[in-house]
C-alpha cells in the first residue's frame, strides 16, 4: 500500500509566542518549530501500514524552506520519500489553497491512502484533510482514533459526541488521526543519517500545474487581519483555612457572586 | 447574493444539539443586521415534526431533508443533499457548531462549492458587507481575527457553548419547505457499521454548562468517582487532564487541552490539576474557574476565579455535600 503523509513544521507549543508589534503576525524569529504533533502520530501510522503490507510512505509539505526539517523528520522516522511544495506565490493562501496544491502533488504521486493529523497545532484549523479529500475525490474519515486495513477499504473508528462510530470507507482514502491512535516512534541513527541523504522533490505551483488564481494568495477567501494576546484572566480569591469553611465560603460565592448555582 | 444567514440543524436522538439552538439564536441576530432571514437547514430521518422547535428557536424558513439514508451522519451522503442547495440559494452565511460531524462536513462542503470557511470561532460579527470571525490560535496564546473576501457563501464553524440560545417562542412558526432527496445509495462510499455508546453517566463536555474536571492529584481511577458524585449533584460533566488519560485511568475523551477538547462552560472546576499551558488551551475560556489544589504555587491559581488551598480528598466530598444541601433547600 503505498501512503502519502502530509506533514506541517508549526511553533512548538511549549514556547511563549510574541505578538508582531503592528499586530499583523506572531514574531517568528527566536520561536522554535517543530512537526506539528498530530502528523507524528500519521507518519507512525503510516508506518505501520508499510510494516504490514509492504509499499511506501512518501512524507509532502507545503512552506517555506525551513519546513524541510518537518520532512526531515519524517524520513528520521522511516518515510521513503519526501515532496517540498515551496512557493512564495502561496503567501497568504489560505486552507483551500494550500489543500489544493497538497492535492496536484498528491495527485500525481497516486497512493492508496493519504494520512493528515487531525489539525495543526498552529491555527488549529482542521479544514485541510476533508478539503484535500474533495479535491482528490477520496472518501475521508476524521479524527481517526484506530484504523484498520482490508483489501479496497478501510475501518476507522472515531469519537463523536458521547460515542465511538465505526466507519467502513472505500479507498482510497484521506484518514485525519488523533493522538490516541499510536504511540510514535522516536527516529533512529540510521533513520537520521538517512534522512541526510535523501533528495527532497521541490516543487512550485507551476511544476504542480496549478495558477495563482487555483491556489495563491489572491485566491483567497479569508484573510489573517490580526493578532490580538487573549484577555489576560485576573486571579481571583484565593480562599485558605479550614476545608468546611472554604467550601462554604466558595458555595457562598458560587451562589451569590458568580450564579452559577 | 442573499443577505441570509443558514444554519445547519444538528440531531441527536431525534432533537436538535444545544449547539443548534445557540447557531440560531447567533443567526437571528447577524440576520437582522444584514436585512436577511434565518434559513434552517436540517437533515435527518424522521424529523419533520422539529421544525416548530427550530423556528421556535429563531428560524424564518425550515429546510427539511428527511430520508433514511440521512439518519446517520455520512460524508458523502450529506454533501450530496447540501451541496445543490448551497449552489442554487447562496446563503450569505452558513453556521455549522463545531462538532464531530460538523467539523468533518464544512471544510469538505467548502471545498466543493468553493466557499470561505473559517473554523473554531467565537466570533462572527458583521463589518459594513462583511463578515469577520475571532478564534484562538497558537494553543489559545493569541486571537486572530480573519476576513471573509470574495463573493459566494461563507461558511464559518462556531465552538459550543459560547452564543447563548434565545428564549423559545412556540407562537413564531416557520415556513417550511421540503428539499426533494434522491441519492444513489452506491455514491455513498462510506458505511457507518456501528456507533458504539461510550457507558457515560453525564453530559458530554462540549455541551456542559458546568464541568468538573480531575488531574493527576487525583492519584488513581477509582477516585473519579468522587468527581463523578460531585458532576451528578451540580449536573456536571466530569472531564480530565492528560495524565489520567495516559495513565488509563479514564477514556481518551475526557481530556480537554491542546491535544484534547476545547471547552466554554459557565463554571468549570479543576481538581489536582496545575494548571500547565496545554491544559489552560481547552479551558481558559471557561466564564468562571475554581481550582482546589493543595499546592497554594500552583500555577492554575493564577487564572481561578476562586482558588481553594486543600486536600481535594478532604475539599471535594465536602463540597458535594454542601452543593446537596443548598440544592434541597433551593427546592424545598
Ligand atoms: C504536546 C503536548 C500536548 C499536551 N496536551 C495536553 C492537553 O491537551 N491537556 C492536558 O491537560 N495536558 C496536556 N499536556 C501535558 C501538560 O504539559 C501537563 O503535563 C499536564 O497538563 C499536567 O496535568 P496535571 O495538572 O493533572 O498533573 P500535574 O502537573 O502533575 O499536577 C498535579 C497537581 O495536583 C495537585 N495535587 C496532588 N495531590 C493533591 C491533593 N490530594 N489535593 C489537591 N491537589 C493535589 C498537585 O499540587 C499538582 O498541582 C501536553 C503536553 C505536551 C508536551
Amino acid at each position: 500500500m503505498n501512503v502519502v503523509v502530509c506533514v506541517k513544521y508549526v511553533p512548538d507549543t511549549e514556547a511563549p509566542i510574541r505578538i508582531r508589534a503592528d499586530g499583523g503576525g506572531i514574531e517568528e524569529s527566536g520561536l522554535p518549530f517543530k512537526l506539528n504533533y498530530y502528523d507524528e502520530h500519521g507518519v507512525e501510522e503510516a508506518l505501520r501500514i508499510k510494516e504490514k503490507t509492504g509499499g511506501t510512505v512518501t512524507v509532502v509539505t507545503v512552506g517555506p524552506s525551513a519546513a524541510a526539517q518537518a520532512l526531515r523528520q519524517g524520513v528520521a522516522m522511516g518515510a521513503d520519500a519526501a515532496i517540498h511544495i515551496e512557493d512564495p506565490a502561496l503567501d497568504g493562501a489560505d486552507h483551500l489553497g494550500v489543500a489544493r496544491a497538497l492535492a496536484a502533488a498528491i495527485g500525481a504521486q497516486g497512493c492508496d491512502l493519504v494520512i493528515c493529523g487531525k489539525l495543526s497545532t498552529d491555527d488549529n484549523a482542521a479544514v485541510v484533510g476533508p478539503a484535500l479529500a474533495e479535491f482528490l475525490g477520496f472518501t475521508q474519515a476524521t479524527a481517526v482514533t484506530k484504523l484498520e486495513l482490508s483489501t479496497g477499504k478501510a475501518m476507522a473508528h472515531r469519537e463523536v459526541e458521547g460515542a465511538v462510530e465505526v466507519l467502513e470507507v472505500t479507498l482510497p482514502a484521506v484518514i485525519t488521526v488523533e493522538r490516541s491512535i499510536n504511540e510514535p516512534r522516536y527516529p533512529s541513527l540510521p533513520g537520521i543519517m538517512k534522512a541526510k541523504r535523501t533528495a527532497i522533490a521541490v516543487k512550485t505551483l507551476g511544476d504542480l500545474g496549478l495558477t495563482l488564481q487555483e491556489a495563491g494568495g489572491v485566491a483567497a477567501r479569508t484573510e489573517v487581519l490580526g493578532y490580538t494576546p487573549p484577555p489576560q484572566r485576573q486571579a481571583g480569591r484565593i480562599l485558605e483555612g479550614e476545608p468546611a469553611e472554604m467550601v462554604k465560603e466558595l458555595v457562598r460565592l458560587l451562589r451569590d457572586e458568580a450564579k452559577v448555582l | 447574493m442573499g443577505r441570509d444567514v443558514w444554519v445547519l440543524a444538528e440531531y441527536a436522538d431525534g432533537r436538535p444539539r444545544k449547539i443548534t439552538y445557540e447557531l440560531l439564536g447567533k443567526a437571528r441576530s447577524l440576520a437582522e443586521e444584514l436585512g436577511g432571514q434565518v434559513v434552517a437547514l436540517a437533515l435527518g430521518s424522521g424529523i419533520q415534526e422539529t421544525s416548530k422547535d427550530l423556528g421556535a428557536h429563531g428560524a424564518d424558513v425550515v429546510r427539511v431533508a428527511d430520508d433514511p439514508l440521512l439518519g446517520q451522519y455520512t460524508t458523502d451522503a450529506y454533501l450530496a443533499v447540501i451541496e445543490p442547495i448551497v449552489t442554487t440559494e447562496q446563503p450569505f452565511l452558513l453556521l455549522v457548531g463545531s462538532t464531530a460531524s460538523g467539523r468533518d462536513l464544512a471544510p469538505r462542503l467548502a471545498a466543493r462549492v468553493d466557499a470561505g470557511i473559517v473554523t473554531d470561532c467565537a466570533a462572527v460579527e458583521i463589518d459594513g458587507d462583511q463578515v469577520e470571525v475571532t478564534r484562538p490560535v497558537m494553543t489559545r496564546k493569541a486571537l486572530a481575527r480573519v476576513a471573509f473576501r470574495g463573493e459566494g457563501p461563507r461558511i464559518a464553524v462556531v465552538l459550543p457553548n459560547i452564543f447563548p440560545p434565545t428564549a423559545p417562542d412556540s407562537s413564531r412558526l416557520p415556513e417550511v419547505l421540503p428539499v426533494s432527496v434522491t441519492l444513489d445509495p452506491a455514491a455513498v462510499r462510506t458505511q457507518v457499521l456501528e456507533v458504539k455508546a461510550i457507558a457515560r453517566e453525564t453530559l458530554p463536555l462540549t455541551e456542559a454548562d458546568i464541568i468538573v474536571s480531575g488531574g493527576r492529584g487525583l492519584r488513581g481511577p477509582e477516585n473519579f468517582s468522587i468527581l463523578e458524585e460531585l458532576a451528578r449533584v451540580l449536573g456536571a460533566a466530569v472531564g480530565s487532564s492528560r495524565p489520567p488519560v495516559d495513565s488509563g485511568w479514564v477514556p481518551h475523551d475526557y481530556e480537554i487541552g491542546q491535544t484534547g477538547k476545547t471547552v466554554n462552560p459557565q463554571l468549570y472546576i479543576a481538581c489536582g490539576i496545575s494548571g500547565a499551558p496545554q491544559h489552560l488551551a481547552g479551558m481558559s475560556g471557561s466564564r468562571w474557574i475554581v481550582a482546589i489544589n493543595k499546592d497554594p504555587q500552583a500555577p492554575i491559581f493564577s487564572i481561578a476565579s476562586y482558588g481553594v488551598v486543600g486536600d481535594l480528598f478532604q475539599v471535594l466530598p465536602l463540597l458535594t455535600e454542601e452543593v446537596r444541601k443548598l440544592r434541597r433547600s433551593s427546592r424545598g
